[in-house]
């Protein structure tokens, strides 16, 4: 069944590619948006709501700074600016950093491992209605002053029913309903897509890192989000139904909430680190001209930091008086975590330096990742140690430390990745010295804000205030990093002017402009809506690299949404399966659930008001509609 | 970077500049840290920018690494994998031996005792005497004899607070239902800081404490003093001030010794004008602010518990004069 393409064409038995078009597309306009079962009209629009929730929380953060620029200011008060971090801290975490790795990652996943589609696209759309309407449901609340206002972490008992009436905290915890679901639906997605759609010959040691960094986030997504459902599930209960989950004077414990949620928070922090690496694994590969050295190392300590991403979750808490026997095992695990990082960090390098540079801005975003990355995991290192951690924790050395390990382990490599990939989306290039400007500009901004951070915390200044005395001494570093705050935000402003710039009059990109070596690069830029019009195969982890005329697989209708089912290990072709296509009710599913969640803030019935009408528009949803090719056969 | 990295090595920051054993442990770990990070930091960068540096020359092909050179590299990476497992290591056993030492130090027996209950958001301190008689409550700012180990139990009636004076020691929790202690010494005398560490709700801010180090006959002069019962009014102007206190609304909260006025539900006022800030370190106790206080919290700490109270001129100005002679 495997032929080259082009021996195929020569041949005179092309595929249908206006049929494909057709059937694998999503009708035009508010119809299309609404019943999209395209993965990359899915991604795509949910990269762009990430980023807009990015740029909110960005502006939350710009207040913050304004505020604390120097003592005693009175920017907004003490209501509203705990209103802000709390705001700032969910809208990064929940609706800008997890959904839009699972988004680059739905988009590019299928590309890259040479299928059609995502394995389930209309739970795909469906995941990302949901995300939407929690964004929306926490920003319009905030709009309203009553946005959540315990904290990102929203620790009882200030979160709970006697410390935080009124609705608040309750928006916040259905708002980590919405996340959860949303973010369990791309988990499965990638993981059943990652297993079993891969092209025939993409057997796991041929997976590309990108695709593997991808698996094992989705791997943790499905264990560390439970926690944290199940912590804000007892949080709604006890303000909703009075439970008395972390009500001590009722025998429930406030320190439970901090297991719950830092079991699901330190994942957290991989869930987001991790697709990143996936970026740079990427990046660096292609722009150093060959593949990753190291490969297996890299996928074992993608793994591994997986794994030990779950045993760290206690040093969060080193301050709640543990014995220290158990507190030193945490400090053990994580230090230990620095080893997979490390590795990752010396297979870089190594592959940078053995490499032939082409200087790309996508590549100066991940250098600059490497060396903010590196600086931020050595502050991290330092905390696992309990007696400092005991000095730096909840100050602003932690601010810093984690603004360097999520700005500069995420964000950064995510631009790379935006503007790496951006010729792939759009099919234009990105302006080259509007890349660079950008990255010289939040390269600077970004060390200037959050470097006296540190000094700010050795100091002694909290996190979480609205203000700080003149002779506590804080006002220089406070100083300084709102002027860098001002700085980043001209970067981004560049970054983002690159974006619409390239969209609006970029020069035309053609297949693979970097030359580099993944499947993605393999079909027309923007990809058509069926993404291959024959299926590749792959012999190599850097399949383009790998040889010229690779064999196509042949025999895929084109009439109807037919995919290649393969297997998980081996990716040896199983079956043809049939996929579902647009359809309205993941969409009502969606508004429906939505219902039930935000009633379910005012009243137990909630649950059961989402219960019916999700019950309704999933029999909608799943309803037998005959055999799925039927339409189609009469034009085959 | 690395220059103001340095510099914090020496400059007079609390953590690192400490005023007792304990923080200057932790300061001592702390600098073995970042020697070891200036290190890694220093060795990544240079060897990145090196990188960078060579450039693609002509032809941009796909470089089919031989297998000389990644052998090569996979002892570089090894050797530096390898290096970072010692590395941490050692942190490891330096981290544990200094918790240790800690541990060892906290384990002293304590000449004083303290018990500290967080509240939104104040400190109520008692300073705690096998005598109940002799036993004293304050807020917000304890005095500690130099030298000698202190014992601070915490407690919470209401959030989670938590208890740093980071010139001292690291922070310990302040958890409803739970008892968590801190030992504290200090080797000089001096003032320091303290503030909240948990964000504690509206006012987390404005939660500070002060800790005043002084030699141990100062200290047993403070305490003894603090233990008399309040000064009675020694004016007449006082003495009104005296009736607008205990005739008035204050009473509901707090309590003076030597008075009716017996609440716990605010701070101990009893020696008032012998502590240095109002309001949890918010404001330097003088009669303006004092004053302003009084007469309207909720513009100095937007929700803080104290209402606003609405006194004639001439019966504020004689209740500054009773509560300015409560030394």
């Amino acid at each position: 069944m495997s032929v080259p393409a082009r021996a195929l064409e020569i041949a005179h038995e092309p595929v249908d590619r206006e049929s494909l078009a057709r059937i694998w597309g999503q009708p035009p306009g508010l119809v299309g948006w609404l019943t999209s079962a395209n993965h990359k009209s899915v991604s795509i629009r949910y990269m762009i709501t990430a980023f807009g929730f990015f740029a909110l929380g960005g502006v939350l953060a710009a207040i913050m700074r304004l505020q604390l620029a120097w003592p005693d200011m009175h920017v907004v008060g003490p209501d509203l600016y705990n209103q802000i971090f709390t705001m700032h801290g969910s809208t990064m975490m929940f609706l800008f950093a997890v959904p839009i790795m699972e988004a680059v990652g739905t988009y590019i996943v299928p590309l890259m491992i040479g299928t059609r589609n995502v394995a389930f696209p209309r739970m795909n759309n469906f995941g990302y209605w949901i995300f939407l309407i929690g964004g929306l449901m926490v920003w319009v609340a905030f709009v309203l002053n009553i946005g959540p206002d315990a904290g990102w972490f929203a620790y009882v008992p200030l979160a709970g029913p006697g410390y935080s009436p009124g609705k608040r905290v309750d928006i916040w915890a259905q708002l980590i309903t919405f996340t959860e679901i949303a973010a369990l639906v791309a988990a499965v997605e990638i993981i059943v897509t990652t297993f079993k759609l891969r092209c025939p010959g993409m057997a796991l040691h041929r997976m590309p890192l990108f695709v593997w960094a991808m698996l094992v986030t989705a791997f943790m997504v499905i264990f560390a989000m439970p926690a944290i459902m199940v912590a804000s599930t007892m949080l709604a209960m006890d303000r909703l139904v009075d439970t008395h989950f972390f009500n001590p004077a009722e025998g429930g414990d406030p320190l439970l909430w901090q297991h719950l949620f830092w079991f699901f928070g330190h994942p957290e922090v991989y869930i987001i680190f991790i697709p990143a690496t996936g970026f740079v694994s990427t990046i660096v590969s292609t722009f150093a001209r060959r593949p990753i050295f190291g490969y297996t190392a890299m996928v074992l300590s993608l793994v591994a930091t997986g794994f030990l991403g779950f045993g760290l979750w206690v040093h969060h808490m080193f301050a709640t008086g543990l014995p220290q026997l158990g507190a030193s095992f945490f400090t053990a695990a994580s230090m230990m975590i620095a080893i997979p990082s490390g590795i990752q960090v010396f297979c870089w390098l190594a592959t940078l330096r053995s490499g032939r540079l082409v200087m790309r801005a996508p590549l100066l975003y991940c250098c600059g990742f490497i060396a903010i990355f590196v600086a931020g995991g050595l502050t991290g290192v330092m905390q696992a140690s309990v007696p400092f951690d005991r000095q730096v924790h909840d100050t602003y050395f932690v601010v810093a430390h984690f603004h360097y390990v999520l700005i500069g382990g995420a964000v950064f490599p995510l631009l790379g990745a935006i503007l790496y990939w951006l010729p792939k989306f759009s099919g234009r290039m990105p302006s080259e010295r509007l890349g660079r400007w950008s990255f010289a500009v939040l390269f600077v901004g970004f060390n200037l804000t959050f470097f006296p951070m540190h000094l700010l915390g050795l100091g002694g200044m909290p996190r979480r205030v609205y203000t700080y005395l003149p002779e506590t001494g804080w006002a220089t570093g406070n100083l300084l990093a709102s002027i860098g705050a001002a700085i980043l935000a001209i970067g981004f402003v560049i970054f983002l002017v690159n974006v619409v710039r390239t969209l609006t009059r970029g020069a035309p990109a053609g297949d693979n402009p970097w030359g580099a070596s993944t499947l993605e690069w393999a079909t027309t830029s923007p990809p058509p809506p069926y993404n291959f019009a024959y299926i590749p195969t792959v012999d190599d982890h850097d399949a383009l690299w790998s040889a010229t005329d690779r064999p196509v697989v042949t025999g895929l209708r084109d009439d109807v949404r037919e995919i290649l089912v393969s297997d998980a290990i081996d990716a040896t072709p199983d079956h043809r399966q049939h996929l579902d296509g647009g359809s309205i009710w993941p969409f009502l599913t969606a508004v429906g659930a939505g219902i039930g969640i935000i009633t379910a803030i005012f009243t137990p019935w909630g649950v059961t008001i989402g219960a019916i009408l999700c019950a309704i528009t999933l029999t909608g949803w799943f309803w037998p509609r005959g055999e799925p090719s039927g339409e189609a056969r009469t034009s085959a | 970077m690395l220059v103001a990295f340095s510099l914090a090595g020496c400059s007079g920051l609390p953590v690192l500049d400490g005023g007792g054993a304990a923080g200057d442990r932790i300061a001592g770990h702390w600098r073995l840290h970042l020697w070891i990070a200036l290190v890694v930091l220093i060795g990544v960068v240079v060897f990145l920018l090196d990188a960078m540096r060579r450039r693609a020359t002509g032809a941009a092909g796909v470089l089919r690494p031989d297998a000389a050179s990644e052998r090569r590299l996979t002892v570089g990476v090894s050797v530096a994998v390898g290096l970072t497992a010692v590395a941490l290591l050692v942190l490891l056993v330096a981290s544990v031996a200094t918790g240790r030492s800690l541990g060892i130090l906290g384990a002293e027996t304590p000449a004083v005792t303290i018990e500290i209950t967080g509240r939104q958001w104040w400190w109520d301190v008692t300073y705690w005497d096998p005598v109940p008689a002799h036993q004293m409550r304050t807020a917000n700012e304890i005095h500690i004899p130099v030298g000698q180990t202190v014992l601070v139990k915490l407690a919470s009636p209401d959030v989670i607070h938590s208890f740093w004076v980071p010139a001292l020691n690291g922070k310990q929790d302040l958890i409803p239902s739970r008892k968590n202690t801190i030992a504290i010494k200090a080797d000089r005398a001096g003032t320091f800081a303290g503030q909240c560490a948990e964000y504690c709700g509206l006012q987390h801010a404005h939660m500070r404490l002060l800790i005043v180090a002084e030699p141990p006959e100062a200290f047993q002069a403070w305490l003894q003093a603090q233990r008399q019962p309040a000064t009675p009014p020694a004016s007449a102007l006082a003495q009104r001030g005296h009736d607008v206190f205990v005739g008035g609304s204050c009473v509901l909260c707090h309590a003076i010794v030597g008075t009716e006025a017996a609440a716990r539900t605010g701070p101990d006022l009893t020696h008032l004008a012998s502590r240095a800030m109002l309001a949890a370190g918010t404001l330097p106790n003088t009669p303006g602010h004092l004053a302003g206080w009084i007469v309207d919290p909720q513009s100095v700490k937007p929700g803080t518990r104290m209402p606003a109270n609405s006194l004639g001129a001439d019966d504020l100005q004689a209740l500054l004069a009773y509560l300015g002679g409560l030394r």
